[in-house]
Parts: C-alpha cells; sequence; structure tokens
C-alpha cells in the first residue's frame, strides 16, 4: 500500500520543486508574518514575507475576516521602515486586503505623510492607496492635497491623482467636480499620460453637459493633444459628439469628419484605426466619407501584425453588412487570408467575403472554403455556415451549389451545436428558396439515416411531417421515415409514427399504406410509441376505410399548443387525482418572464445582511399555487393575470415592501412581499391597511395578517378586493403597513414578550387598464390580423405631444396597454421619422386583442399615432381605445 | 457605451495554464472559480496558436484577448468586444517587455517565481482599476525596481552597497547643480 503513495510524491516533487512557493501554506505564512512586529525590522525578510501572502491570494486562497484583519494591523507596522521597496509591496498588500472603514483609520495618518513626502513615488502610491480605500469624510480632508497633486510637476505623482479621480468619480462626484480646474490645467501637459489621465476625467466630469462636451471637443480637435492614448479619447468623444447632433445637420458636411480623417494619418497605429473604426461607425455614413477609411483597414490586412490584421478584418467585417459594395476593393487581401495562421483572422475574412461577394465568385469560394472547414474549430464552423446561408437567401439562384456545400460538411465530423447550425440553416432556405425544398427535404433524408443526435432526428422527422406532405411525390420520404422505426432508440420511433401519420392524414393516396406500417409499430417495445401509433390509427379512421381526414382532427392531432409548456406542466403537477378531470382550459397562458431586473442587480451588495434574501415566488404558475393555497381566495376562479412586482418603499428603508397585483374575474387581490431588514427587529401580525375611497367600483372582501415576520426572511400579507365582473375597474388605493413590534436581543436571537403596535406608511398602488390585458404574442402577426378580420376593427389618430424621441413614444404606449410586442417591432431605428409597432393580447374575458400603431413625427418633437384595433369584441376594441384616450 | 479604454484583466500563466499572476479588474468573473474557469478557456484556445514572434489575438464570449508567449509563460491581456485592439495589444507590449526587462532576459517560470514581487509591482504600475496607467515598458520597470532606499533612512538600516549607491547618488546630485 506504501509503494505508490510514496511514488506519488516522488512524482509531486519532480513536478514543482523549482518553484520558491513549493509547499507553501496558508498558516505558517501568517505565523512568519510575525517579522512584521519585530522592534528591528529586516527589510528583505518582510519584503518575502509580504510576497507570500499575495502568492497566496493571488492563488485563490481567501483569507478569513480575523486572518485579514491580523495582517494588515501588523503590516502597518512596516511604515516605520524607510526601505523603498518594502514600502511599495506594503502599499499593493493594503490595497488586496482592503481594509474596512474602522482599519482605514489606522493607516491614514501613514499615508497622509506619504502623500506629502518629497519622494515622488511615495506621493504617487500613497495617493492611489488612499483613494482606493478611503471614504467620502476623509475625502474632503485630503482633497487640497489632490488638487496639488494633479498639477504636480512629476507626471506619475499627477496621473496617480487623476486616475483616482476617476475611480473616486463613481463614489463622490461632488467633490471630483470641484477638481476641474486643475484637471483643465493637466490636460494641457507635456507628459503623454497625464494628458490622456485628465482628458478621461474632464469628460467624465462634464459628459452630461452636452455644450460643454461640445466645446472640449472643438478646442482640443484643433492640435494640442500628443499622447496617442489621449487622442483616441478624443475621436470617440467627437463620434459621439457627431452622434448626437447629427440630427440637426442633415445637409452639408459632417461637423469634425476632416478631424476624424485627418487621424488617419497620425503616427500611432492605435489612433488610425481608432479613427477609421470611427468613420464606419457614424450614422448613415456615405461610402464617400468611407473610403479614405477603407483604405488604410485594406493597409492593416496586410500587416505582419496578427492583431492589426484582425482589428481591420473584424471591423471591414462589420462595415460588410450595410456597405457591402465598399469593402468589395479589400477581396484580394481578403482572401489571402482565408489560410491565416490564426483562424479568427481567417472566420472573420471568410464572412466577410461570403457578405461581399457576387454572384459569379461564388463557385470559387466555396471550393477556397471546402479546403478551409476541415481545419478549424466547430465554433468557427458554425459563423461561416451562418454567412452561407445568408449568402444563399441573397442569391437564390446559387441554391444548388450552396446547399450542396452544406449537405456535404453534413456528413463530415462534428458536434451537436455545428450539425445543429446546418441543419437550421437547410430548413431556412428550404422554406425561403422555393426551388431548393425537395433538395433539401433529400438532405435532410439522408443525414438521419446516420445521424447520431436524438434531438435532430426528431426536429427532421417534425419538419419532414410538415413539409413533405406538400412536395410532388411524398411517397419518396416515406422509406426513410419507416426506416427511423427499425433503427432508432424509442424517442425517434416515437417522432416517426407521428410523421408518419401526418403524411397519412394529409395524402390520401398514401393513407392506405401508412396505416399497414402504422399497425407494425404497435407490437413496437415502447408505449409511447404503441399509444402513439394506436391514437393515430383510431383517430385517422385505421378501420380500413379511406375518408377524408376531418379539420377538426388534423386540429385535434396536429394543431399547435397555444399553451407555454412550463405551465402546463406546472399546472399537470399540481393537479390532484380528483373526480373533476384535468381542464387544459384552466392552464394559464401567460407567458413567463424571467425576471432580469435580478439578475442586473449591483454586484456589490453590501455582505453585512448575507446572502441577499430569497426572492418571492414570482412566477405565474407559482402565484398560483400559492393563492389557491389561501381558502379565503379559492372561490375567485380562474387567475386570469399577475403584474410584476411594484416597489412601495425607496431602496434601503427599514422595510421593504413590493407588491403583486392579482387579477380575478370579479375580484383583485393585492400580494403584499414584506421584508424586515432590521436585526434587532420582530414583526408580528403584520397587515397592510388599505384605503380604496379613490377606487369607488372596488369593495375590500378579505384580508389576510403574516403572523410573523422575522429579520430578512420575506413574508406575505394579502388584501383582496371585490369588483364587477369582467370590468376592467381602475383605481388608486394608500396603503398602511401596521404590525407589532418586538425588540430582539442580538446576542440570543429571542424577542421579547411585549411588543408594541407601530405603523409605516407605504407608497400608494395604482390598478391600471394593462393588468386586465395579458402579454401573449402571436408568431406571425399579418396572419393573425387577417384572420381575426375588420368585423369589429376600430381605427382612431391621437398626438401624443412633444417628446423626446419617438422611441420613448412607442415604448409609453407599450407599456400603457400592457401588450406584447411583435416581431420586435418596439425597437426603433434611431433617426428615423415613423414607426410600426405591432401589439397582441389577451383582454380579461380572454378575448384576443390585436393592435397595429404607426406612429410619425409631426413637427419636431410632436409624436402622431394612428391606433388600429382588432378584437373578438367590439366593446374589448372600444376599451383599448378608451385606454389610449385616457393615458 | 465605455468610451474610456479599459481593460478587464491582465494574466501570467505558466505552460501548463497555471496561475503565475493575475489581475482582475472587472467584477465579470466575481469568484475565484469564475476567475480559473476563464483562464482555463484563454489557455486551452491558446496553447495551440504560436505567440512568440508577434502578439496574437483571440476573441471568444465577447471578450477580446491579445496574448504572447516566451519560453514556459503566457501573457494575456483581456478587454471588452468594443475595445481597441491595438490599445489592448500596447497594453500587453508594455507588460510583456517590462516583465523581460526586470528578469533580466531570463523569462521563465522559474525566474519569474522567484521575482513575484517584482511581477506583481509591473501589474500594479500597468492598470489601476482597469485604467491604463503606463504602457512604457522602460517606464513601468524603472518604477519598480526603484530598490534604493529613502533618502532619509537612518545609516543603520542600510546595507554598505546601497549607502555606497545613496553616497554616490548624492555625490552626482550635487557635482550637476
Amino acid at each position: 500500500m506504501a509503494q505508490p503513495l510514496v511514488k506519488k510524491d516522488d512524482d509531486r516533487d519532480e513536478e514543482v520543486e523549482y518553484s520558491p512557493f513549493f509547499g507553501i501554506e496558508k498558516g505558517a505564512v501568517l505565523q512568519e508574518a510575525r517579522v512584521f512586529n519585530d522592534p528591528q525590522l529586516d527589510p528583505q525578510r518582510c519584503s518575502q514575507v509580504i510576497t507570500k501572502l499575495l502568492y497566496l491570494l493571488n492563488q485563490g486562497e481567501a483569507f478569513t475576516k480575523v486572518e485579514a484583519t491580523e495582517v494588515f494591523f501588523s503590516v502597518t507596522k512596516l511604515f516605520q521602515s524607510k526601505d523603498l521597496g518594502l514600502r511599495r509591496m506594503v502599499y499593493v498588500m493594503i490595497k488586496e486586503l482592503s481594509p474596512s472603514a474602522d482599519e482605514v483609520i489606522m493607516v491614514t495618518s501613514s499615508l497622509m505623510k506619504d502623500m506629502t513626502s518629497k519622494t515622488d513615488m511615495y506621493r504617487a502610491n500613497a495617493i492611489r492607496v488612499l483613494c482606493r480605500i478611503t471614504d467620502g469624510t476623509l475625502l474632503t480632508q485630503i482633497e487640497r492635497y489632490l488638487k496639488q497633486a494633479i498639477v504636480d510637476k512629476n507626471p506619475v505623482v499627477s496621473s496617480a491623482a487623476l486616475v483616482s479621480g476617476i475611480h473616486l468619480l463613481q463614489t463622490n462626484p461632488e467633490i471630483v467636480k470641484r477638481w476641474s480646474n486643475e484637471v483643465q490645467e493637466a490636460v494641457q501637459s507635456r507628459a503623454a499620460l497625464v494628458q490622456f489621465h485628465a482628458l478621461a476625467l474632464l469628460h467624465q466630469i462634464r459628459q452630461n453637459d452636452r455644450l460643454a462636451v461640445n466645446k472640449l471637443v472643438s478646442s482640443l480637435t484643433r492640435g494640442s493633444v500628443r499622447s496617442p492614448l489621449a487622442q483616441c479619447l478624443l475621436i470617440r468623444y467627437t463620434s459621439q459628439v457627431i452622434r448626437e447632433s447629427a440630427n440637426n445637420t442633415q445637409t452639408g458636411d459632417r461637423p469634425f469628419y476632416d478631424f476624424l480623417e485627418g487621424c488617419l494619418r497620425h503616427k500611432a497605429e492605435m489612433v488610425i484605426f481608432e479613427a477609421a473604426r470611427a468613420i464606419t461607425e457614424l450614422n448613415g455614413v456615405t461610402s464617400r466619407e468611407l473610403t479614405p477609411a477603407i483604405t488604410v483597414l485594406q493597409l492593416f490586412l496586410s500587416s505582419s501584425k496578427p492583431v492589426l490584421r484582425f482589428a481591420a478584418v473584424r471591423t471591414l467585417n462589420k462595415v460588410a453588412m450595410t456597405h457591402p459594395t465598399a469593402v468589395t476593393n479589400c477581396n484580394i487581401d481578403m482572401e489571402s487570408l482565408i489560410s491565416d495562421q490564426n483562424r479568427s483572422i481567417a472566420t472573420l475574412a471568410i464572412t466577410t467575403l461570403l457578405k461581399t461577394g457576387n454572384e459569379s465568385s461564388v463557385d470559387r469560394l466555396m471550393k477556397q472554403i471546402t479546403n478551409f472547414m476541415s481545419d478549424i474549430a466547430d465554433e468557427f464552423k458554425i459563423v461561416v455556415v451562418e454567412a452561407i446561408r445568408s449568402l444563399c437567401l441573397k442569391f437564390p439562384l446559387k441554391h444548388r451549389s450552396l446547399m450542396n456545400f452544406l449537405s456535404n460538411i453534413l456528413r463530415e465530423e462534428g458536434g451537436f451545436e455545428y450539425k445543429k447550425a446546418i441543419v437550421d440553416s437547410i430548413v431556412i432556405l428550404i422554406r425561403d428558396i422555393p426551388e431548393a425544398k425537395e433538395t433539401g427535404l433529400l438532405h435532410l433524408c439522408e443525414f438521419i439515416e446516420d445521424c447520431e443526435f436524438t434531438y435532430l432526428s426528431t426536429q427532421i422527422l417534425h419538419f419532414l411531417g410538415i413539409e413533405g406532405p406538400k412536395t410532388s411525390d411524398p411517397s419518396k420520404y416515406i422509406r426513410y421515415i419507416y426506416n427511423r422505426v427499425h433503427l432508432e432508440n424509442a424517442t425517434v420511433r416515437a417522432g416517426a409514427v407521428s410523421t408518419l401519420a401526418k403524411f397519412g392524414a394529409m395524402v390520401d393516396g398514401l393513407k392506405p399504406r401508412i396505416f399497414v406500417l402504422l399497425r407494425r409499430c404497435l407490437f413496437d417495445t415502447d408505449d409511447e410509441v404503441r399509444d402513439r401509433a394506436t391514437l393515430y390509427l383510431n383517430t385517422l379512421g385505421g378501420d380500413g376505410a379511406v375518408v377524408e381526414t376531418g379539420a377538426d382532427v388534423k386540429e385535434f392531432l396536429f394543431g399547435s399548443l397555444d399553451i407555454p409548456l412550463v405551465n402546463l406542466e406546472n399546472s399537470l403537477k399540481n393537479y390532484e387525482p380528483s373526480e373533476k378531470p384535468f381542464d387544459i382550459n384552466f392552464v394559464p397562458k401567460e407567458v413567463k418572464t424571467q425576471p432580469l431586473a435580478e439578475k442586473k442587480a449591483p454586484g456589490k451588495k453590501p455582505t453585512g445582511l448575507g446572502a441577499p434574501p430569497p426572492g418571492p415566488p414570482s412566477t405565474v404558475d407559482a402565484y398560483e399555487k400559492l393563492l389557491s393555497s389561501i381558502p379565503e381566495f379559492s372561490n375567485f376562479g380562474k387567475l386570469f393575470k399577475s403584474s410584476a412586482p411594484v416597489e412601495l418603499t425607496e431602496a434601503e428603508t427599514e422595510y421593504a415592501v413590493n407588491v403583486v397585483k392579482h387579477i380575478f374575474d370579479s375580484h383583485v387581490v393585492f400580494q403584499y412581499n414584506c421584508t424586515n431588514t432590521i436585526p434587532e427587529q420582530l414583526l408580528e401580525n403584520v397587515t397592510v391597511l388599505v384605503d380604496g375611497s379613490e377606487a369607488e367600483e372596488f369593495s375590500e372582501v378579505a384580508s389576510k395578517p403574516l403572523r410573523s415576520l422575522p429579520y430578512d426572511s420575506p413574508g406575505q400579507t394579502f388584501v383582496a378586493f371585490e369588483k364587477p365582473e369582467g370590468v376592467p375597474a381602475v383605481g388608486k388605493f394608500s396603503n398602511m403597513l401596521r404590525f407589532i413590534v418586538k425588540e430582539v436581543d442580538p446576542s440570543t436571537g429571542e424577542a421579547e414578550d411585549d411588543g408594541v403596535e407601530d405603523e409605516y406608511q407605504l407608497e400608494d398602488l395604482e390598478v391600471v387598464a394593462a393588468d386586465y390585458i395579458l402579454k401573449v404574442g402571436v408568431s406571425n402577426f399579418r396572419n393573425a390580423w387577417e384572420s381575426m378580420g375588420a368585423d369589429f376593427e376600430r381605427v382612431d389618430e391621437y398626438g401624443l405631444g412633444p417628446r423626446d424621441s419617438l422611441a420613448e413614444a412607442v415604448n409609453a404606449v407599450i407599456d400603457l396597454l400592457g401588450m406584447q410586442p411583435c416581431e420586435g417591432t418596439e425597437v426603433v431605428s434611431p433617426n428615423s421619422r415613423s414607426h410600426t409597432c405591432l401589439l397582441s393580447g389577451v383582454y380579461i374575458g380572454n378575448v384576443k386583442v390585436l393592435v397595429r400603431l404607426q406612429f410619425g413625427l409631426d413637427g419636431p418633437k410632436d409624436v402622431a399615432m394612428k391606433l388600429a384595433v382588432r378584437s373578438e369584441d367590439e366593446t374589448v376594441s372600444d376599451a383599448i381605445h378608451e385606454i389610449v384616450a385616457s393615458g | 457605451m465605455e468610451l474610456c479604454p479599459s481593460i478587464k484583466n491582465i494574466l501570467l500563466l505558466d505552460s501548463e495554464g497555471n496561475r503565475v499572476a493575475v489581475k482582475y479588474y472587472s467584477d465579470d468573473w466575481q469568484t475565484n472559480s469564475a476567475k480559473e474557469a476563464f483562464e482555463r478557456a484563454v489557455f486551452t484556445k491558446t496553447q495551440k496558436t504560436n505567440a512568440r514572434t508577434e502578439a496574437e489575438i483571440t476573441m471568444f464570449d465577447n471578450y477580446i484577448v491579445v496574448y504572447k508567449f516566451v519560453q514556459d509563460l503566457h501573457f494575456f491581456v483581456t478587454g471588452g468586444e468594443n475595445e481597441n485592439e491595438i490599445i489592448l495589444a500596447t497594453v500587453l507590449q508594455g507588460f510583456f517587455d517590462a516583465v523581460g526587462l526586470l528578469l533580466r532576459g531570463n523569462e521563465d517560470k522559474k525566474e519569474a517565481l522567484e521575482n513575484l514581487d517584482l511581477i506583481l509591482l509591473c501589474l500594479d504600475e500597468i492598470v489601476d482599476g482597469g485604467v491604463i496607467l503606463e504602457t512604457d515598458a522602460n517606464v513601468i520597470a524603472g518604477k519598480v525596481d526603484s530598490h534604493s532606499m529613502d533618502a532619509g533612512a537612518p545609516l543603520s538600516e542600510q546595507t554598505i552597497t546601497q549607502a555606497l549607491a545613496t553616497a554616490r547618488e548624492h555625490l552626482t546630485r550635487s557635482l550637476l547643480q
């Protein structure tokens, strides 16, 4: 037993013996750190120990709070030593430990002394450390020194103060803004980096003052900037100014274009590139403006430096999306990049060529790519496949060679994502290019003969079931499909059975033969396969009679399910066996929205509160489950909609409360999610007193108090209102949190017996029209619109008055109606003067509603809107207009 | 849009992808395991490439990574996807050359670990909280390698050589005046 163990140790020894840190161990190093407390300091030794500590931190070793504090205190002793090297290590160490506020006080005086030292290195580093660890109060004390440091003769000191200013601006803007005179002086510095840092800070100080930024840019573009980095900044600021002023000067020359063009002749490559990129990204850039930028990028393409080639080809790739002809000149250079050692560059070159290529060059290009495909990674191949797909859509006549290419690479080795990209592309080509349909389907059939991915096989089978029956000769696909029933796993077999049934349902001529095949499936070893076969045989009339399959049967078997599967799954889980059968109509149709806001919450949460509290249940299904478990609300019927949580308290108050509005047919339930953020308190008997005097149609029927609300564990209390049935009643409610407070002993966590009654004012809450509309999207708006018919169409025009932008107006109306934007029409392209937005939803009472909004700018800022509503009920169409009219 | 060029991280790994010294300036990777996962991904993506004469570049997960290798040391600088690639490359070159100067041309893992204090100071001098501090290798190395004593230090704390160096410095300064 001992033998292998010893050997293993030997191996390790050999492997890592050259590391000076071999066998390093946190406990031992922390012991070693005691040398910091020696009366006679050994700077060398201390430096070594600090290096070891930093090594541990760097390797991801975590220090406990106690350990960190201990190390911090002993490190502060080292300020006694005058050794420069050691002092530098001390500075780094303090930054790494990021001490707490009460610890910072320990080093403040030492650092302030260093800040005013004669040694430049001390001044520069002390400023950086102090500004990193300090808070606002200390900052006012040292502000004077910082202002001095900004204009210090030594550029390192000056840069240190300026960069610290950039960081401090995030936390203490009002203080840093007072330094702008000094910063402005530093912009004129002869030291390159100082100029860069000063410019960055000055711009950040002024960024919200458009006029000041304008002035800054126009004075600096006349030339006095020496540092390349500062010049890059200036280019960025300039393009921002151009972007923002674009609306005012629609005719004539673009302001500052000459400056950007001049930068193309700068001696630093980073400036040339920054300027070229800025020009290509100008809004509505003309080809005359583009030409000089493209020319310098073209030169970069043949550079010996991979970074330059990459930067150029990436930018040209983007230009090719909007201005393919402008990039055509670079095609020869681009073609030589196909064989570039750097595969990222090669892939970008290929995809650019695919975008800029003309119809005649496609074949040649495909030949080159074929050689290239075998030696690149899957992720690059996916990019190429996507580029080929769009090329094919651009040149439908070339579909034969492109489809061939796709089917060839489909047969080669590759991972799932790659194969999926190819299959998706073929499917899209089949849909969009009618001539490509039959060959495409055959390629897919061949692929599933030898496909290792169950998911792809089933997807293709499903697709065959839709497209196959519509082809000229559906029978030729049957063999491929039926082969699956013999050779595959149960999932694919079940998919194949469904596909066969679809052919049977759609093509009457094939029915008898299909029935024979389906009957054979009745003896399958898998019950899902057998069940499907039985179902299809029975519904399609497999008793031998060849009759045309009815539309309702088709709809039943192959129609789409308009319920999100997640919701169905949850409802089925909640269903308890009883006399009452499960009713699919009671499954909520609302699409679950991910609480995106939570994800984007600021990353640095105070760790004192421990982990963020677990959020209250927020999905529709969870709400439904929660509400149905409360007896008072059980007879309210089916939950129509639950709103997103609305905050009723400011952030970081003693009690955090938000409310979710649950809409039922003739009731509304307010769910108050409460969190107690005071560790020394326990709240009991928590209720919300709701004053509905401004909501006449509502009357309170029930209230469910929360028995106990301990620190940091959220709880819910509910209040229910009755309202007229099916009517979208609106109103305003004022809320008051009432509870009994009990003091908690923080050391034992036990609450006192006696409590005090207390109240806490919450913000008002409104029930609005949008609460009665469900966001339900449709996949094809035009089809839905046409099939809804114009019977209950209502059209009217509205003036929305002056607005900041068209996009703002569009969003306002979407929010007002609370409907689902379709086909990405909620996005308004910049600078457009008109926009059409398509919305869909379900109105209370399960009435489908479609809305078409046409916006136009009327004069400089005024927005006019034409609203067309179609629904299944004219009162609903009118109601939508009423919402807009009153909103 | 982020207007000031910013560096997300600087990594110095060995030929097996282990850390020699790393510094993260961005919150994109909050935990050590997230950082390690990123390093592993960068390393495996780049290890087969030849980045020994010119800096190489790649892009993944919406980051741009420029990198350069020497012996068993792998240098990386990461920026956001909209960053100017050439600025990142300039930072990389500054770091790479400064380390070369500090290790006096013996750039390998052993030497780097033995002089880890210099490497860490070097990182500290290049970027501060994501903002580029300095890109000139000579300046960076010069700032790191000032091992002289504080002029006001008591003689007892100085070794003979240091004392001599200080004396020489004093002398030259007085001569120059």
